[in-house]
């Protein structure tokens, strides 16, 4: 089997494994909009979607739970948007209007190929990374491509043809480049702090996960996530991540209470899903990147890296399975799955809490607060980090 | 009115930062997360009807069995959103209820009409038509939706009288007293 992929052309492997992670990151991003109205309904008091069921499983003992969970409602939704009509408005420009849910897509879903997704430990004891692509660029391409996805919401709302449509792009636009300096700006100190002297330069997030997995206390600083080290940094990067993502408090170009659906008031059916889907998937990947940069990646705990892990679990087990590479990396998987799940959990817990901002307010809390704060941050580290690496 | 000068303290840092109220959100929100559900889920669960409920206007028996009531229409009559239609006609003979003269031959209830005011309730001189704890109505049509004598009857049932109105009517007018 393994010999038999490894023996693929390098773009047929390539394919392969970007159409698996698809098809694994789709289905997560569909399944967030269920738990988004679960843990609405939860927060507000509610059972939420609890009754869809297909009568012909209902004698399987225990599929109660997974309908009380709603996830056949999902699979209904999903029907749903699939089969019903395709409303095309007259007003429309027909060619932006249909392109506009698939440049959203695109980028939300590219995104993912600079992220690593979990790793394991080769035969040499070496930390190798789940990733599609290891490039030193890293979290540059990623925010490079990740900002194109702002492309899609300026064309909904400009192709629609109608007001609330397009002041929904146009606050997405003004609110991306607002918020894309101070993101870019917080996770600077990051990489000023992994790239010692001395060492190739890279932005690849496998080493911002590397430089965090010191083993025990006495690695001192290398062994604790930047969150701790970096809690500032995380601050602005988690605001900014709420602002790029769209999610509440930041959902201007939505904002359903004054611009109706904003951006994509005129859409419907599965290009309206599309769109949906794409917050999600946009949200996925910011959760990991998240994760990957502050909350040391696939590392169970602070100073107890995944290696440390696996040599315990060996250790109490006794048997040379926890060792086996493929455990490993799906152990990673999980930690670093869990990661972004909590991460996810918190982006919902945190829509169904606050009031959305004004319009005003965001600007001024993009300009006048977080881009002098990251700025302020990142010079602070940079002296701080010249006198610790000196 | 005296008025009075609100003093508005100036924002706190930690305020300013909205961070601390941002968390105390989250934390009450959290409460509510996992509390349990106040949402009833209906047709399994049904809620409890508070005595004095007014839900669908019924008509009722008295404990023998005889119909309350006299088609004397003042329901009709009060009716605001006119949902009641009352054909009177006469009661059915050798019943020993003679003198009761009059009872409705059909007696017809809009419910899509029906505001549920209770005035035909409290109109009611015989205490004959009760509101009582049915508030759920469905029907495929219009037709279906009015309520017929028969299924009135069926709705209300009976409750207990404290007066015997006829009864002792009958029995002063057997005596030769007035009442």
């Amino acid at each position: 089997m393994a010999e038999f992929f490894f023996g693929l052309p390098p773009l047929v492997q390539a394919l392969a494994k970007g159409i698996l992670v698809v098809l694994v990151v789709f289905p997560v991003a569909a399944a967030c909009s269920m738990a988004e109205r679960k843990v609405c309904a939860w927060i507000q008091g509610r059972p939420g979607p609890n009754r869809a069921l297909p009568p012909m499983l209902a004698w399987i003992p225990g599929i109660g739970i997974p309908q009380r969970l709603g996830l056949f409602q999902l699979a209904a939704d999903g029907a749903k948007f699939l089969f019903k009509e395709e409303p095309l408005p007259d007003h429309v420009n027909r060619l932006y209007y249909t392109l506009a849910p698939v440049i959203a897509m695109v980028p939300a879903f590219t995104t993912i190929t600079v992220v690593p997704l979990g790793a394991y430990l080769n035969r040499e004891g070496r930390v190798i990374p789940l990733m599609l692509a290891n490039v030193d660029v890293g979290i540059l391409a990623g925010f490079a491509v990740a900002s194109l996805g702002i492309y899609s919401l300026i064309l909904a709302g400009w192709a629609s043809n109608s007001k609330y449509p397009f002041l929904g792009g146009v606050r997405a636009s003004a609110q991306l480049i607002s918020y894309e300096l101070s993101m870019t700006l917080s996770v600077l100190p990051v990489f000023l702090w992994v790239n010692e002297p001395g060492s190739a330069g890279t932005l690849s997030l496998v080493r911002v996960v590397e430089f965090q997995s010191g083993a025990g206390l006495a690695s001192g600083w290398a062994g604790a996530w930047f969150l701790f080290t970096m809690p500032l940094s995380a601050l602005i990067f988690a605001v900014a991540l709420f602002a790029e993502t769209n999610r509440q408090p930041f959902d201007m170009p939505e904002s359903e209470s004054d611009l109706v659906g904003g951006f994509h008031t005129e859409y419907g059916a599965f290009k309206w899903s599309l769109f949906f889907v794409a917050e999600y998937a946009n949200m996925i990947v910011g959760s990991a990147v998240f994760a990957l940069l502050f909350l040391g990646g696939w590392n169970p705990l602070p100073w107890v890296p995944l290696a440390s892990l696996l040599e315990w679990l060996n250790h109490v087990t006794g048997s040379g399975f926890w060792l086996h590479p493929i455990v490993g990396g799906l152990v990673s998987i999980a930690v670093l799955g869990g990661k972004v799940l909590t991460t996810l959990f918190i982006f919902m817990w945190v829509r169904w809490t606050v009031p959305r901002f004004r319009y005003d307010q965001v600007m001024k809390l993009g300009w006048q607060k977080l881009l002098p704060l990251s700025i302020a941050n990142l010079i602070a580290y940079t002296v701080g980090i010249y006198f610790l690496q000196r | 009115m005296a008025v009075i000068q609100v003093q508005r303290k100036p924002l706190t840092f930690a305020e300013r930062t909205y961070l601390p109220q941002l968390f105390g959100g989250m934390w009450t929100t959290l409460k509510h997360l996992v509390g349990p559900a106040e949402t009833m889920e209906y047709p399994e669960q049904r809620p409890a009807i508070p005595p004095g409920y007014r839900g669908a206007p019924t008509l009722v028996k008295d404990p023998h069995g005889r119909e309350k009531c006299v088609s004397c229409q003042l329901c009709e009559f009060v009716c605001p959103p006119k949902a009641i239609r009352i054909t009177p006609g006469a009661v059915p003979e050798g019943m020993g209820i003679e003198n009761v003269e009059k009872a409705p031959q059909a007696f017809d209830i809009d419910m899509l009409r029906c505001i549920y005011c209770g005035l035909c309730e409290e109109v009611c001189p015989e205490e004959a038509i009760f509101l009582q704890n049915q508030y759920s109505m469905t029907g495929y049509s219009r037709a279906e939706m009015v309520n017929h004598k028969d299924r009135l009857y069926e709705m209300g049932g009976t409750l207990p009288d404290r007066h015997f109105k006829w009864e002792v009517k009958k029995a002063a007018a057997e005596a030769g007293h007035a009442h």
